[in-house]
Parts: C-alpha cells; structure tokens; sequence
C-alpha cells in the first residue's frame, strides 16, 4: 500500500464515504419519527432540579 | 476516623516528595519537589486539624453531591481574577519592558502562567464544576465513586499549583499549552481517568433514559483531551528524580504533534466543553428548551468530526508537507458550517423571550458569549486559508483572534454558569446584586472590543510592515522599527484587558457576598412592561 | 430495529457514545499525523545536520527554560520578504533533531532560524544583559543573571543518551565525551580536536568574555551562533527537496 494509493483513496472513495456517513448522521437526526423524542429530551433540563 | 485513610496516604506521598527534594538531580526539580512537599503537607495538616472520630453519618444516595462544585466554583472566580492578572501584567511588560523582573518573573515564564492561568486553571474548574452540576441534574443521578468527586476536584488543584509554579522555577516542555514537564503530565494524567470515570460512572447509573446533549459535549471534551495530553506529551525524562524530558517526536513530527493537540485545546477544552455548557445553562437561565435538539445532535458529531483535522493550519507555510497543510485548511473551512449550526441553535433558544435579554443580565452575558463564538469561529476559517494567512501568522492578528474567543466565548459563557449556579448551589433566592452583573456585561464587553479592535490594528499594520518594499525594490522597515510601531496598540491592549479583569474583581465580589448570604439593596432591573405603541402591521409576530 | 431508530441507541448507551465520540475524533490524527513518520519524502535529503554539541543542547534548553519560543519563531517561511530578511526558508531538516521543536508561533521579535554568525558574540552577551543598549527599540527582557549562573553539570551524558533514546545519533564516544565536550568548547585554551570531529561547524571559544568558568550565558551564546550555519545550501537542490 504506497502513499499515492493511499492519497487517491482519500480524494475520490474515502470523501465520498464520509460525505454519506455525514449525510446519514444528518438524516439520522433530522428523520420523521424522531422529533417527539427530541422534545422529550430538550426537555430534560428544565425539569425541577 | 473521618479523613484517616487520605491522612495515612497523603503522609506518604508528603515524605515521597520530600526524599526527591533531597535527591532531585537538578536545582529546579529540587525546588519543585520542596513545593510539593509544603503543598501536600498542608494539606495533610488540615486533614488532620479537621478529623473527628465519631462514626460518619450516612450520606442519602439520592442527593446530589454538590461539595466539590461549591469548591470549584470559589475556584473558577478564584483562578480567574489571578489568570487574568497576570495577563494584564504580561500586556504591560510588552508595553513597558522594565517590568520585566528576572529570573521568575520576565515574560518568557509569565506567559505561560497567563495561559495556562485561564485556560486550565479558570477554563478547566469551570469546566469541571459545571459538568458535575450538568451530570447530575440531567441524569438524576448522585455523583459516582463516593469521594471521587473530591480527589478530582483537590487533584486539579494541585496540577495548577504545580504547572503554575514550574513555570515560574523555568521548568518547561516549551510545548504551547502543554508546557507542564513530564511528572506533573503523569499526574494529571491520574487525575483526568479519574475525572473521566466519575462523568460516566455517573451517566452510566442514570435514573433518565436519555442522555442530554450537553452531556455528550462534556464527554467528547474528556474523551479528547486525555488522548491528546498523552501523545502530545510523550517524552523521555533525562533521569526520574529530574525535571528534564526530552520530547518523543522531532522537527515536523513534533510540530504537527503539538499544533494537532494545540488546536484541539481550543476545538475540544475551549469549544465543546463551554458547548456543553451552552446547551445546559442557557435553557436553564431562558427556561426554555433548545431551540433544536436534533440540530444538537448534528452540531455534535459534525463538530467533534471535522475540529481534530484542522490543526495543520497553524503550520501554513513552513516545513511541514505541503498535503497536510492544505489538509488542514480545508477542514478549518469546513468547520465553520457546524460553529455556525451551533451559534443558531443556541441563539434561537432565545427565540419568543427577547425582552429578556432587556431585563436579565445573566442571559445578555450568555448571548454575548454566543454571538462571539459566531464571531471568532468565522474568523478562524478565514485565517486558516493560507493567503489570509501568509499576512495574518506570527502577527499580533492571532492573539486578537484568540482573546474574541477566549474573553468572549469562554470567558462569558462560564461568567452565565457561575451567576446561574452560585445562588442554587448556596441556597440563596437571588444573587447579592444583579446590577453589579449589569455592570460586569459592560467592563467585559467593552474590554472584548478595545482588545480585539487594537490587536486587529496592530496585526495587520506588523504584517503589512514586515512585507513593505519600497520602489528601489528594498525593504521599507527594519524590524526593530515595526517593534516600536506596536508600543501605543501595546498600551491600549493592557487598558482593554484591565476593563476585562475589573469585571471579572466585580464578579469575585459579588459572589462572595452571594455565598457570605447578603442581599444588596437595590432597584431591580427594569421590568418588561408593555409600553401603549400602535401596532404596525406585520409587527405583531415579533411582538 | 429500523435503520432509522440506531442512532437512538446511540443517544441512551454512554459506552456506545464514548466509543463513537473516540473513534470519531481519532481519524483526523491518524490520517495526517502517521504518514510523516513513514513517507520518506517528509524531510529532505540535505548535507551537514548533525546532533547538538553538549554545549548548544544546554544552551537551547536554557533557550526553552526561559521561554525564548514564545517571541520568536525559527521557521523561515518562502516569501521574499522573509527570505531577505532572515536568510534562506526554513527546511523541515533542520529541526530533524529538535526535540522538541521550536518553531515558534509569534514574532515578537524577529526570527532567529538563522541568527548564527550575524552578530558577534560579545553583542549577543550585551544584548542578553542589556537589550535597550543595542536596540533602543526592544521590549526583549533582560537576561543578566545567564551570565553569574554556572552551568550545572553532574553528569551530561544523561543528556545525551535521553536524546539518543528518541533517535537523536549520538555515538557511543559522543557520550563518553560530553562532560569533557560541554567544557572545552566554552574553553578558548582547550585542545578541541576531538570535539571538532564529533560535531563539525562547532563554534568554539570563550562566548560570555569571562574565562574563569562556563556559564548559562556560554550555552546560550553557543546555541545562538550556531542557528542555520548546518546546512550547506550549495549542495541543496530546491527541486528534489520539494514535498
């Protein structure tokens, strides 16, 4: 495995395979079901101390 | 016997640094270890003086444990009055080199002082009094470990008394930010599992199924932090009874090695663990949930993921390859998308309650420190790109940069969580005085500004005079004359810093009254009254 | 379980979290960080560095001791201005046995990579005692007591061998020889043969004007006079040297 290999990688499979992973975290928080849950949980702090 | 087995061990480690005081194999190190030993002794003797041999009462598991967050929120003002004294004492040997007392006290060893001052001393008691406050509300949960809490909060403690006072016998890694030397790097090293195993120990016996955001950023913080002090600090000691170490990495190595950990100080100490603290106190202090929890959570791992690249940017330029540079600047640009993401957020938790910002000191001190970590997180992608750069490095524009985010951001968002949490963690109904708050917000505001403006000033012009040629094609200044160009933005910076510190002495006062349980009289701030306007159209979704 | 409902799993298990937030923050490092130890293109091939005589390592680390970095850099970067002002840029070379380096990241003062031979030792010793009364200008502390302070040595070897432990190249008759070194090269009458062999380019003579013994202000002059006279550019080519 030279460094060249390794730099082609980065620049073309490796930034489109963390691009999706970033996209997927995105999707993941933003997906339908879970806005009550974020409520719920935004909510935890002003519960009494 | 109350306090026997921590008498029994402290003894020990006493007599420890006392036979290395006698064997140490350099001057320094000896010195050092007399402090050790006068420190720990010490405190021994208070141990001791406050020991009772009746049998303990028994502690309610389902109280929060709030000792060590009282100690270190008397430490958090405590350490930043002196880290900021010593920063305007450092501004003013730059203005006036007279100042300068040698050997201890000349600049090269008060710098560090400065830093190391406010960054761990105030930034990192801030940090860790208010996750252990955070901790446990969010998680409902009595701090884990039984005295854990306790040897965390004494073992910092005696870090700072340690880095602070090598620094001033001239014992020094010379690593920015991480300058302590290799023994009090081991000891920290102790203490930060310690910390670590105390903040999830508590997560883990969580009594809310979910775990709050803050949570994960005060995590994230700990996380990072002990994998960065660990190889950044790497480095073989010349001999184990001295204060000498040579580092493990070389030249470019040992360059990228400390400027990946530098930058991650301020990405990882400075950013997540004050985010962290964003995502609590201000919804607390609002009374109103985050304006976007899944935002949160984005802001979170996008933050965590792109910060840790981009330290290559404080090398632009100079023998490091030129793949990691552009590397680093790249992702230092990027980063500006979540900063932003997460200024947003904690902005728009104000969103329906802006009259508050009127009426409520507290929460104008919190959305100031907001809207300078806005502020200084696009400034540092833009000085990430090399061209801005090339002008902006080894110049006075960096140190500008610096305090926006660390008297802005830091400096007030912590300033918010102590006034929030002092008066609770006391059981007092309000702070002894809200106006004096008021008049903190101004000193420290308009000492963000003069410093900022001046070190922008005095930057660019060193940068822009550096670079000056005239049309014989030579070079205009020689740097002795850019150095006195500097002297009257020198003076104007040590006025800006000493409006900051006198905020911060207003602070230190009025939280002792607080504790001591005095109430000034006083007019209380002015209330949201509706005034009688007539309603434009249009205007009634703001009101 | 959905795809969609993971990252709730996340969100409830600490142990998953602390994992995800390590391996998350561990990437960046390793990409950037582990391929400058391996790539052999990270450090040009150049002629002349060599390891620090005992002398220069005391002086640098009084150089480190007091803070020196914080003011001023030594990495010459390749603009004009730079280049004219203080010498060639800087080569990642040069620091291949800085541990640990000293680039610097502020110029208070100007850059010192390659202040070696621009001044004259007792200039530096005044300068060091008394800034103001060379450079009016300067705001440099003053650095009198280098001069009344001995420097210590018990034993420099332990120096030496911590340094040849992280990779420094110092043989086993630099070790041997580094109490002996450390002194002769302050030492205008010594018989420095030896140590001209073991560290080539070493300025030797009497650097603080005070014959009777070796001081802190030695070291540091020493460390100073040698800064950037190692690499013998005529034999550099910028070309292959560029990474």
């Amino acid at each position: 495995m030279t460094y060249n290999f390794m730099r082609e990688f980065a620049d073309s499979w490796g930034l489109l395979a963390m691009a999706l992973f970033f996209l997927g975290c995105v999707a993941f928080a933003l997906r339908p079901g879970s806005r009550r849950q974020a409520e719920r949980a935004a909510h935890i702090p002003l519960k009494d101390d | 016997m109350k306090f026997g087995t921590e008498i029994v061990l402290l003894s020990l480690f006493a007599f420890a640094a006392l036979v290395a005081a006698g064997f140490g194999v350099d001057e320094p190190f000896r010195r050092h270890m007399w402090v050790l030993f006068f420190a720990v002794a010490g405190f021994t003797a208070i141990l001791l003086r406050n020991t009772e041999f009746k049998p303990t009462v028994p502690i309610d598991p389902a109280a929060y444990m709030d000792g060590p967050i009282r100690y270190g929120a008397i430490a958090t003002v405590f350490w930043g009055v002196v880290g900021m004294l010593v920063g305007v004492v450092i501004a003013l040997q730059l203005a006036y080199p007279d100042l300068n007392i040698q050997p201890w006290f000349n600049f090269g060893r008060l710098r560090p002082l400065h830093t190391s001052g406010v960054v761990f001393a105030f930034g990192g008691n801030a940090l860790i009094c208010t996750s252990l406050y955070v901790v446990q509300r969010t998680c409902r949960a009595r701090l884990f470990g039984g005295d854990l809490g306790w040897f965390v909060f004494w073992g910092y403690q005696l870090f700072i008394v340690m880095a602070a006072t090598g620094y001033l016998l001239g014992i020094t890694e010379s690593r920015e930010y991480a300058e302590p030397e290799w023994y009090v790097d081991l000891w920290l090293t102790i203490v930060w599992v310690a910390y670590l195993i105390l903040f999830l120990g508590t997560i883990l016996k969580r009594k809310e199924p979910h775990i709050y955001v803050a949570n994960w950023f005060y995590l994230a913080f700990i996380v990072t932090i002990a994998m960065l002090h660990v190889i950044n600090n790497l480095s073989m000691p010349v001999s184990f009874l001295g204060s000498k170490s040579y580092s493990a990495f070389s030249g470019v190595q040992d360059a990228l090695t400390q400027w990946w950990y530098g930058h991650n100080a301020v990405g990882f100490f400075l950013t997540a663990g004050f985010l962290g603290m964003m995502y609590y106190f201000v919804p607390k202090q609002a009374n109103r949930p985050v304006y976007s929890y899944r935002l949160s959570i984005i802001h979170f791992w996008a933050l965590i993921f792109l910060y840790i690249w981009a330290g290559p940017h404080h090398l632009h330029y100079t023998a490091l390859p030129d793949w990691a540079q552009t590397l680093g600047m790249v992702f230092s640009i990027m980063l500006w998308m979540p900063s932003w993401g997460g200024m947003i957020n904690g902005l728009m938790t104000l969103s329906g309650a802006w009259d508050k910002l009127r009426t409520d000191p507290i929460i104008r001190m919190m959305v100031m420190a907001i809207a300078f970590y806005g502020m200084s997180t696009f400034e540092g992608p833009m000085m990430s790109i090399k061209a801005v750069n090339s002008l902006s490095h080894y110049t006075d524009w960096t140190i500008g940069h610096v305090h926006s985010g660390a008297l802005g951001w830091v400096g007030m968002i912590s300033f918010g969580a102590i006034y929030f949490m002092v008066p609770k963690l006391w059981n007092r109904d309000r702070l002894y005085s809200l106006r004096l708050v008021n008049w903190h917000f101004w000193l420290a505001t308009l000492g963000i500004v003069v410093y900022a403006a001046v070190m922008w000033v005095s930057g660019v012009m060193q940068g822009l005079m550096w670079r000056e040629y005239n049309e014989q094609g030579f070079l205009v200044y020689s740097f002795a004359e850019t150095v006195a160009a500097m002297h009257p933005y020198y003076i104007m910076r040590a006025i800006g810093g000493a409006m900051y510190l006198s905020g911060a002495l207003i602070m230190a006062w009025n939280i002792a009254m607080t504790i001591l349980g005095y109430r000034r009289e006083e007019d209380p701030m002015p209330r949201s009254i509706p005034a009688l306007q007539p309603v434009r159209s249009g205007a009634r979704k703001w009101a | 379980m959905g795809l969609m409902d993971r990252h709730a799993v996340i969100e409830k298990n600490a142990t998953l979290l602390l994992l995800g937030s390590l391996l998350v923050v561990t990437i960046g490092g390793i990409v950037e960080i582990t391929p400058l130890f391996y790539l052999d293109n990270t450090i040009e091939k150049v002629e002349g560095m060599r390891p620090y005589s005992p002398l220069e390592l005391a002086g640098r680390n009084i150089y480190a001791r007091e803070g020196c970095y914080l003011c001023h850099s030594q990495m010459i970067r390749p603009f004009r201005d730079e280049v004219e002002r203080y010498g060639h840029y800087s080569l990642a070379a040069e620091s291949m046995y800085d541990h640990p380096f000293q680039w610097g990241s502020k110029r208070t003062g100007p850059d010192l990579a390659r202040v070696g031979d621009r001044y004259s030792n007792a200039w530096h010793v005044q300068h060091l005692t008394e800034p103001r009364s060379v450079v009016p200008e300067s705001i440099m502390p003053g650095y009198a007591f280098l001069k009344d302070t001995r420097i210590e040595v018990k034993d420099f070897s332990t120096h030496l061998i911590a340094n040849s432990r992280v990779g420094v190249p110092y043989s086993d008759d630099m070790i041997a020889h580094a109490n002996a070194d450390l002194m002769a090269q302050a030492d205008a009458n010594a018989d420095t043969s030896g140590l001209e062999r073991r560290y080539p380019k070493a300025k030797l003579g009497d650097f603080d004007g005070d014959p009777q013994q070796v001081t802190e202000m030695d070291a540091l002059v020493a460390y100073l006079q040698m800064l950037g006279t190692l690499v013998d550019f005529k034999t550099y080519d910028e070309a292959a040297g560029y990474r």
